[in-house]
C-alpha cells in the first residue's frame, strides 16, 4: 500500500510576494494603502506647514468668542453678543429647516407631477413633461434667484400699505400681508401657557411639547380603537361604527389643551418700517424653499414615474380584473410596489436637495454656510477651521439623512424567503 | 461662487510649496501687477465700457506699478468681493489689495494684512429714501438694513443699534449693486456702509434727488491699500508709493509739471522726491526716477481725488478728513530724506 506523502511544507521566500498570485494582490494593496496613508500625510503636514510660515495655527477657540454680528431669521435666541458658536448653531439649525420643508414639499409634488406625467390626458402629461424638462435643465442658482426677484420685484413694500392712498392691502380680513420682506400670518399665541409658568427655563418650547405630547397620546388611543374594530370585523363580520371615537380622541384633548392656555391670535399690524408681530415667512426663506422643492421635484417626478412603469403590466391588469377603480389601483396596488424602487433614488435627491440649501447666500439665508461659512469665517479669518467645520456638519447631516432612508426602504423592501 | 476663491486659497495652503523669492522679483518677471480692487463702485474702481479699469482705488494700483515695471499700465485687476478679499491676497492670488479696505486691529494682527497707510478717511453712513421721512439714524428702529457680509460695517451696525438700544432687520448682500437694487425695489429700507461708497452709488441712481445719506457717521473707516504680512520691501514699497503721492501734492508736483521740475527744479525735497538728488530709489530696488514715473501716471493725490471721486468727477465728494494736514485735514506722509 503507497501512502502519498503529504506535500513538503515550502519554505516562504521574500520573490513569493511579487511572483505567487496568492500574495501578489496583498503586496499590491498594502503598497497602496502605504502610499495613500503618506499622500494624506504630506497634505496634513504641509497644511500645517504653510499655515505656520503664514503665522497662523489651526485653532477652534474663535468659536467661543464674541459673534458681534446680527441674524436676521433664528430658530433659537440669539444676539450679537452670542458666540460665533451660538450663530453656527442657528445656521445649522436655518439649514435644517429649509431642508426638511423643501424635502416635503418636493416629494408631494414630485408625486404629483411623477404621477399627472403617466396620465391619459394629453394636455396634463404634456404640461407636466414640460414643468420637469424645464426645471431639470436650468441650473438651480438661477432658479433661486428668478424666484427671489420676482418676490422682490413684485410684491409691494410695506410702505405701499400705509396711508389714506394705499396701493396694497392686506388680505383674509386684515390678518395676513404679503410684501417683499416676506408673508405674515397670524402667529398662535397662549396667555396662560406653559412657559409662563417655567420661565422659559427648557431650551424648547414647553407649549408645543405639550400639544405634541397630547396629540401623539390621541393618536395612540385612535390607533388602538382602529385594531379593537379590526378585531370585531374579523371575528363577527360586522365593523363597528368608529370615526367619531377616533376623531374624538384626536381632536377634544387638543382643543381643551387650547383652551387651558388661552389659545388666542397675535395679528401682524404696521408699525413703523415693516410688520410687527405675526409669524413672518422671511422672502429668502419662502424663494429659497420655492426653487428647492420645484427643482427636486423635478427629479423626483421622474423617479416616482419610472417606478410605476417598473410595476408590471400584469399586476394592474390583474386589479382591474377584480374590479378594482382606477385611484384604488394606484393607491392599494402600483404605489406599494413603485415605492421599493423609488425610495432609493430619491433618498439621493433629499441628500442633493439638503446640499443644495448651501447656495441660500445668493438670497441672503442665513443658513450655516452664510454664518460659519460666511460671516464668522471672514470676521474671523479662521478658513480652514470654518470649512473642515462645515465639510463636518454636511457629512453628518447626509449620514443621518441617509441612514434614517435607509431604515425606512429596509421596512418597505420585498421580505424574502 | 463666492467660496470658491476661499477654497482656491485653502487648496493652495494645503499643497502649495514654501513661498519663493520676495514680491517684487515676483511682479517684476511676471511683467504685471496683480491689484485686486472691487467688484464695481464707480470713482473707486470700476471698469469703463472698454473693460479699462477706473477710479480712485485703481490709481493706486496704477501707481504702484509704474513705480515698480515703470508702466501704469502693466496692471491685472482682479475683482474681489468683501468676502474673497483676504483669501486672495493671503493666497498670493493678488499682489496687493486696494479696495476700500478697513484698516483695524484684528486685520492687521491675526489676518496677517499689513495695511501700507490710509488714502481715504471714511466713516460708516446710511442711505435712504427720502420718501420715508427720516432724518437721522436715531429714527430707524425697526428698519430693514441692507448690510454687506463680512465687513466691519456689519458690526459696526450691530453695535450701533445696541447701543442706541434699537432693533433692526438685516438683509446680508454680497455686493454693493445687489444692496442698489434691494433699495431701489423698497425691499429693504436703508443700505449702510462707508459713505464714500454710499456717495458714489447715489451719484450714479436714475434719481439720487430722491435718496439722502443721513448726518450721522457711525464710525471709523480709515481705508488703505493692504500686502500681506511677511514681506516687508514690498509693503515698503506701496507704503512710500502712497507717501510719494501725498508728498507731491504737498510740494505741488503735478503730472503736469513734473518732467519740468525734474529738471529745472533747485528745491531740495522735490529734488529727493524725483530722484534727481540722493539714492532714495536704489533703497528700496528701484529706479532712481520711481516716484516720477507714479506722479506721472494718475497724478499726486489731490489730482488723483478729483478727477476719481472729487470735484472733477460726478460724485463729488469734499476733500473733508482727506485734506492734507497743511489745509486742516489728517493727509500727512513722513518725509523724503
Amino acid at each position: 500500500m503507497t501512502t502519498r506523502a503529504s506535500p513538503p511544507r515550502e519554505r516562504f521566500r521574500i520573490s513569493q510576494l511579487i511572483y505567487d498570485t496568492r500574495y501578489r494582490s496583498y503586496t499590491i494593496q498594502v503598497f497602496a494603502l502605504f502610499m495613500f496613508a503618506a499622500f494624506v500625510g504630506w497634505l496634513v503636514n504641509n497644511t500645517l506647514q504653510n499655515l505656520s510660515n503664514a503665522g497662523k495655527d489651526l485653532d477652534f477657540g474663535f468659536l467661543f468668542s464674541t459673534a458681534g454680528y446680527e441674524i436676521n431669521q433664528r430658530l433659537v435666541s440669539y444676539g450679537p453678543d452670542s458666540s460665533h458658536l451660538r450663530a453656527s448653531i442657528v445656521g445649522l439649525l436655518n439649514t435644517l429647516l429649509v431642508a426638511l420643508l423643501g424635502c416635503v414639499m418636493a416629494t408631494v409634488i414630485g408625486t404629483f407631477v411623477g404621477i399627472l406625467r403617466l396620465s391619459k390626458n394629453w394636455l396634463i402629461a404634456r404640461l407636466m413633461g414640460l414643468y420637469v424638462e424645464m426645471f431639470r435643465n436650468v441650473p438651480l442658482l438661477l432658479w433661486i434667484l428668478l424666484t427671489m426677484a420676482v418676490l422682490t420685484e413684485l410684491l409691494p413694500s410695506p410702505r405701499e400699505f400705509r396711508g389714506e392712498s394705499a396701493t396694497a392691502s392686506m388680505m383674509l380680513n386684515d390678518t395676513s400681508a404679503i410684501t417683499n420682506r416676506g408673508v405674515y400670518v397670524p402667529l398662535p399665541q397662549f396667555s396662560r401657557g406653559l412657559d409662563k409658568a417655567l420661565d422659559g427655563s427648557l431650551g424648547l418650547n414647553p407649549n408645543a411639547l405639550a400639544i405634541l405630547f397630547v396629540l401623539g397620546a390621541g393618536l395612540y388611543v385612535s390607533q388602538r380603537i382602529k385594531l379593537r374594530a379590526d378585531r370585531i370585523q374579523s371575528k363577527s363580520g360586522e365593523r363597528p361604527v368608529t370615526w367619531f371615537w377616533r376623531t374624538g380622541v384626536i381632536v377634544v384633548p387638543v382643543l381643551v389643551l387650547f383652551f387651558a392656555f388661552g389659545f388666542h391670535l397675535e395679528y401682524p399690524e404696521l408699525k413703523g418700517f415693516n410688520f410687527i408681530g405675526g409669524l413672518r415667512f422671511r422672502n429668502s426663506l419662502i424663494a429659497l424653499w420655492l426653487a428647492l422643492s420645484l427643482y427636486t421635484a423635478a427629479f423626483i417626478g421622474e423617479v416616482v414615474r419610472s417606478g410605476i412603469m417598473a410595476v408590471p403590466k400584469g399586476q394592474i391588469e390583474g386589479a382591474e380584473a377584480l374590479g378594482l377603480r382606477p385611484a384604488r389601483i394606484m393607491r392599494s396596488v402600483i404605489l406599494p410596489q413603485a415605492l421599493r424602487v423609488i425610495i432609493p433614488p430619491v433618498i439621493s435627491q433629499y441628500l442633493s436637495l439638503t446640499k443644495n440649501t448651501s447656495l441660500a447666500i445668493a438670497v441672503g439665508y442665513m443658513d450655516i454656510t452664510g454664518t460659519l461659512g460666511g460671516i464668522t469665517m471672514n470676521q474671523t479669518g479662521r478658513e480652514l477651521e470654518c470649512v473642515l467645520l462645515l465639510m463636518l456638519v454636511y457629512l453628518a447631516i447626509s449620514l443621518t439623512v441617509s441612514a434614517g432612508m435607509n431604515v425606512y426602504n429596509a421596512r418597505v423592501n420585498l421580505v424574502e424567503r | 461662487m463666492k467660496l470658491s476663491s476661499t477654497v482656491l486659497a485653502l487648496l493652495a495652503v494645503i499643497v502649495s510649496g514654501p513661498a519663493l523669492a520676495g514680491k517684487l522679483d515676483e511682479v517684476r518677471n511676471r511683467g504685471a501687477l496683480k491689484c485686486g480692487v472691487s467688484t464695481g463702485v464707480v470713482g473707486f474702481s470700476a471698469p469703463d465700457a472698454g473693460g479699462v479699469w477706473h477710479g480712485f482705488d485703481v490709481g493706486m494700483c496704477r501707481a504702484v506699478a509704474a513705480a515698480t515695471l515703470g508702466d501704469p499700465m502693466a496692471v491685472e485687476f482682479v475683482p474681489q468681493t468683501s468676502k474673497t478679499r483676504f483669501s486672495a491676497l493671503a493666497s498670493g492670488e493678488i499682489d496687493m489689495l486696494s479696495r476700500t479696505t478697513t484698516w483695524t486691529y484684528s486685520r492687521d494682527s491675526d489676518l496677517n494684512v499689513e495695511f501700507a497707510g490710509v488714502n481715504f478717511y471714511d466713516g460708516q453712513g446710511f442711505l435712504i429714501a427720502n420718501a420715508l421721512g427720516v432724518s437721522s439714524a436715531k429714527d430707524l428702529n425697526g428698519a430693514t438694513v441692507c448690510i454687506k457680509t463680512g465687513t466691519t460695517s456689519e458690526l459696526n451696525l450691530a453695535d450701533y443699534f445696541r447701543t442706541n438700544g434699537m432693533s433692526f432687520d438685516p438683509v446680508p448682500v454680497e455686493t454693493d449693486a445687489e444692496a442698489i437694487q434691494q433699495l431701489l425695489a423698497n425691499s429693504c429700507d436703508v443700505f449702510s456702509t462707508d459713505s464714500s461708497k454710499l456717495n458714489a452709488h447715489r451719484a450714479t441712481l436714475e434719481n439720487p434727488d430722491a435718496y439722502s445719506i443721513l448726518p450721522e457717521i457711525i464710525s471709523k473707516e480709515p481705508l488703505g491699500p493692504a500686502v500681506l504680512h511677511g514681506d516687508q520691501q514690498w509693503g515698503d514699497i506701496v507704503r512710500w508709493t502712497l507717501n510719494a503721492l501725498l508728498t507731491a501734492e504737498e510740494l505741488g508736483v503735478t503730472s503736469a509739471n513734473v518732467s519740468d521740475l525734474a529738471a529745472n527744479s533747485t528745491n531740495p525735497e522735490i529734488k529727493r522726491l524725483l530722484g534727481t538728488e540722493g539714492e532714495l530709489g536704489a533703497m528700496l530696488d528701484l529706479p532712481a526716477d520711481w516716484a516720477q514715473k507714479v506722479i506721472s501716471a494718475g497724478g499726486n493725490y489731490g489730482e488723483l481725488f478729483d478727477n476719481t471721486i472729487g470735484s472733477n468727477s460726478p460724485i463729488g465728494i469734499e476733500r473733508g478728513l482727506n485734506a492734507l494736514w497743511t489745509n486742516g485735514g489728517l493727509q500727512y506722509s513722513p518725509p523724503f530724506r
